[in-house]
């Protein structure tokens, strides 16, 4: 194997230098595309956030930005321009179709923005040109980027945007190279530059094998290694990733020791894992937030004693416990715990008593008949819907409540529930980027005509709330915005315009002989720094 | 001979204008559309999610569109995949040997085992043999896929370690594609162990492939020779005082195989469409997973030139079997 991949390596034009071991992984899913900017996926991140880097990053296993192609940023003091000072002696991957002639500067940051901004640039309709993160994330928001000097960027914004630097740390805002770009538009094909990826990361692509398998080899030259950051710096021979839909499949690969990390294996296959003596389960936190929501535009649920009795009816601890498998944690907050700005909210009391009384004084001592919808497929923060639902069913036909569980398949429930159909809807996002705004602004938020922000699918429209999110989304100051985020799910929690399910931990299954593997709670799991002995 | 696939072919035609519609229209009646799922929960403003829907040209009104693609499959372009954005054709003819290879063993398995199993329980109709075998082609047939692979995968890779859990070859091997049949392109890439570690890796998915029209083939062929051994012919062939498997394995079997064929080209049909499931256990990169994943994704191009190529390829085979009928019984090409 060794001979292969140091062939591999040699064909790539690579010196290698001592590397050891070759790190396999079990991954859920295939990359989409190799260009960051074209997809919006979590398992395409995983593999292109070993290949590429963006300005900034989420460091390793937390929440906040560190540096990356960008080595420091300042923020103008209306918080309206950005300007990041570029990392200097930052090499380009060499590959078969492309020799770089030059280091990363701040044309490639330009030419990366401007094939996503500019409608007449020459890449902006390659391979069809959907830049769906940057499009719904900060196209709009995007004044202008300029590029000062050679290392030297600024990104101007229409308004304050506080969460800029977190978005700008996505996996989908990574920088592409200029210069190989140039190349393959003077050879008449540029749709190559969205598959054969060059990037500045501590792996490159050696292949990939069409839903099958994605091999990679270190980039020794690599910013991280020349530069002497252990995290960034590739320690194995080679990454071989697998492609494996079934998560029992994976474990049953890490188990037969196929793969040395195996990405998101079922709950209940943990017991399975912990008898192993080769494995490992490694607990990840998981930044995303699961909750049952009221249709506000129906009459029975604008009255706050209907939510309060269904939202005190239903017992939550024995849910969460049967749900998420012993992992998950009752909480009441939005923003989930492990962030900065979470509040110390806990779950509604569950009192049976109180929510019958609650929904006699609201007019339904003989009963109430809801539509309580159920997520089709197992999400982050809600892994089984139909038993969560079928639990929430049960608590509520204690009360008098009559509960018919609605499902679709998963387009279909994602158009409806946007219709504002789901009576009692279950829904959940997933944080892509390190800032605790991004759920409530995307799921609780109203605009100024009251139209209700997309993922908003009770419609709650509370003045309050939207006006402390607007003001903690317009300053930069961390202690003074995480207050404000307190303030704003204290007024959500008040007003029941949703139950939180809590949240859960994810798991990865890791054999033992590899060391330095943290699993990120943001986008990418990073594969530098690991070693397998 | 001419005629008869000229009329054969002709049929076609009109099969392939309905095949056209078919596979045009059904991933378009679905709810949901390719970009509300790639912004899955995270939401979409409508004047964003409008401006997505025109840059894939799918606020045109649906006869263009439809007019469109199949002006496209004249000019031998099926379209790209919204996901991937490589051309349909390109990611078809990758993906498309893993399940043919997989599609052939299986069916190689399922024939060898299904088809004797059937002739023995015929000629001993009645016996603990015919009601054992028949007992189990029954089960065979009404297991769930998922399940069985599941559970072979545990017992024979997880318990005994006989064989690998997944994949078409250990990922320590390397070798560009030459053909895309695995077991061609191991033993041309020159690899030691490469070649063993394909076929070792082909045993688990053949296994569970094969299992449904394994069992199909065994219960059509003994009611088949069940039909025949009762004719007046081999009635009198035994009277002649032949030797009894000559009449059952020469004068009998012939005369069965024309339902055998028939109903081995239906489950070759099968086999390529219906691979789905074994596919996703044995994370086969083949076409039914493709398909399937294209349609959660509604990736209109992936499904609808997916199926269109699916359709032409069923349509090849099933003109193959109507002329090993042709070949096997000379009265249906005067028919």
């Amino acid at each position: 194997m060794k001979k292969m991949i140091a062939a591999g390596a040699m064909m790539a034009g690579l010196a290698t230098p001592a590397f050891a071991g070759t790190l396999t992984v079990c991954l859920e899913g295939a990359p989409e595309t190799f260009n960051p900017q074209l997809t919006s996926s979590g398992t395409t991140s995983t593999v292109l956030g070993q290949i590429y880097d963006g300005l900034v990053a989420v460091e390793r296993g937390g929440s906040q930005i560190e540096p990356a192609l960008a080595q420091s940023w300042t923020v103008s003091e209306d918080g309206l321009t950005y300007t990041f000072k570029l990392r200097q002696g930052v090499k380009w991957q060499t590959t078969a179709d492309f020799t770089p002639t030059r280091e990363f500067n701040a044309d490639d940051v330009m030419f990366t923005f401007d094939r996503m901004t500019d409608d007449a640039h020459p890449y902006h309709s390659v391979n069809g040109g959907n830049y769906i993160t940057f499009g719904t994330k900060l196209a709009g928001a995007l004044e202008s980027v300029e590029k000062i000097d050679d290392y030297t960027v600024a990104f101007k914004l229409k308004a304050p945007l506080a969460p800029f630097t977190g978005i700008m740390a996505h996996g989908s805002l990574k920088i592409t190279s200029a210069e190989y770009a140039e190349q393959l538009l003077a050879a008449g094909t540029p749709e190559l530059f969205d598959r054969n990826p060059v990037g500045t990361g501590p792996f490159q692509l050696q292949a990939y094998q069409t839903d099958a398998v994605v091999r990679l080899l270190p980039f020794a030259q690599t910013w991280g290694a020349e530069q002497g950051i252990a995290q960034n710096t590739p320690m194995v021979d080679a990454i071989i990733m697998a492609i494996s839909a079934d998560a029992s499949v994976r474990v049953q690969r890490a188990l037969a020791g196929e793969c040395l990390i195996s990405f998101y294996p079922n709950l209940a296959d943990a017991p399975l894992i912990e008898q192993s003596e080769a494995l490992d389960l490694v607990v990840a936190q998981v930044a995303s937030s699961g909750f049952l929501t009221f249709n506000f535009n129906m009459e029975k649920f604008q009255d706050i004693r209907v939510r309060q009795a269904l939202a005190h009816a239903i017992n939550m601890e024995p849910l969460v416990e049967v749900v998420f498998n012993g992992m998950g944690h009752v909480t009441g907050a939005v923003v989930p715990p492990a962030f900065w700005g979470s509040a110390d909210l806990p779950a509604y009391e569950y009192d049976p008593e109180k929510a019958k009384q609650l929904l006699a004084e609201a007019g339904y001592a003989d009963g109430l008949e809801v539509q309580l919808w159920a997520v089709p497929v197992a999400r982050p923060y809600m892994p089984n819907g139909r038993r969560a639902a079928e639990m929430v069913q049960a608590d509520w036909a204690e009360i008098g409540v009559n509960a018919e569980i609605v499902t679709y398949e998963w387009a279909e429930y994602i158009q409806r529930a946007r219709a504002f159909e789901a009576e009692v809807g279950m829904f959940g996002g997933i944080y892509d980027f390190p800032d605790p705004s991004q759920i409530p602004n995307n799921y609780f938020t109203c605009d100024a005509a009251g139209t209700p922000s997309p993922s908003n699918i009770g419609a709650w429209c509370n003045e309050d709330f939207i006006a402390i999110m607007a003001e903690a989304g317009a300053i930069t100051d961390q202690d003074k915005r995480a207050e404000l985020y307190v303030q704003a799910q204290q007024i959500l929690y008040d007003d029941y315009a949703g139950v939180m399910f809590g949240g859960a931990d994810q798991q990865m299954v890791v054999a033992k002989n590899v060391d330095g593997f943290v699993p990120a709670i943001f986008g990418t799991s990073r594969m530098s720094g690991v070693t397998v002995d | 001979m001419i005629r008869f696939l000229l009329r054969k072919l002709l049929v076609i035609v009109p099969t392939f204008i309905g095949i056209s519609i078919v596979a045009f229209g059904f991933v378009r009646i679905l709810p949901g559309d390719p970009v509300m799922l790639m912004a899955g929960e995270r939401g979409l403003t409508a004047e964003r999610h409008a401006e997505l829907l025109a840059q894939f040209g799918f606020d045109r009104p649906i006869w263009v569109q439809y007019l469109d693609f199949v002006a496209r499959i004249f000019q031998g372009d099926i379209g790209s995949s919204l996901v991937t954005k490589k051309p349909v054709l390109q990611e078809f003819a990758v993906l498309f040997p893993a399940t043919l290879e997989l599609a052939l063993c299986a069916i190689l398995l399922a024939a060898l085992i299904g088809i004797p199993l059937g002739v023995l329980a015929a000629a001993k109709r009645g016996s603990w043999f015919d009601q054992l075998s028949m007992g189990v082609a029954l089960t065979g047939y009404s297991m769930p896929i998922f399940w069985w692979g599941l559970l072979l995968i545990i017992f024979f890779s997880g318990t005994l370690g006989w064989t690998p859990v997944s994949g078409r070859i250990s990922l320590m091997y390397y070798f560009p594609d030459s053909t895309g049949f695995m077991l061609i392109d191991s033993l041309l890439s020159g690899q030691k162990g490469a070649f063993a570690s394909a076929l070792h890796h082909l045993i688990l998915p053949s296994i569970v492939l094969a299992t449904i029209p394994m069992a199909v083939l065994a219960r059509q062929t003994r009611s088949a020779m069940l039909e025949v051994l009762s004719e007046d012919y081999v009635r009198t062939a035994r009277a002649k005082g032949l030797n009894p498997w000559r009449v059952v394995s020469l004068h009998a079997f012939r005369n069965a195989l024309i339902p055998i064929v028939t109903t081995l080209g239906l489950q070759i049909g099968g086999l390529l469409t219906g691979a789905i499931l074994t596919e996703t256990i044995f994370s086969w990169p083949g076409i039914g997973k493709w398909m399937v994943d294209s349609i959660s994704r509604r990736d209109y191009p992936v499904v609808q030139g997916g199926l269109m190529m699916i359709a032409i390829i069923v349509m090849a085979v099933n003109l193959i079997v109507d002329m090993l009928y042709a070949l096997i019984n000379p009265r249906i090409r005067h028919r």
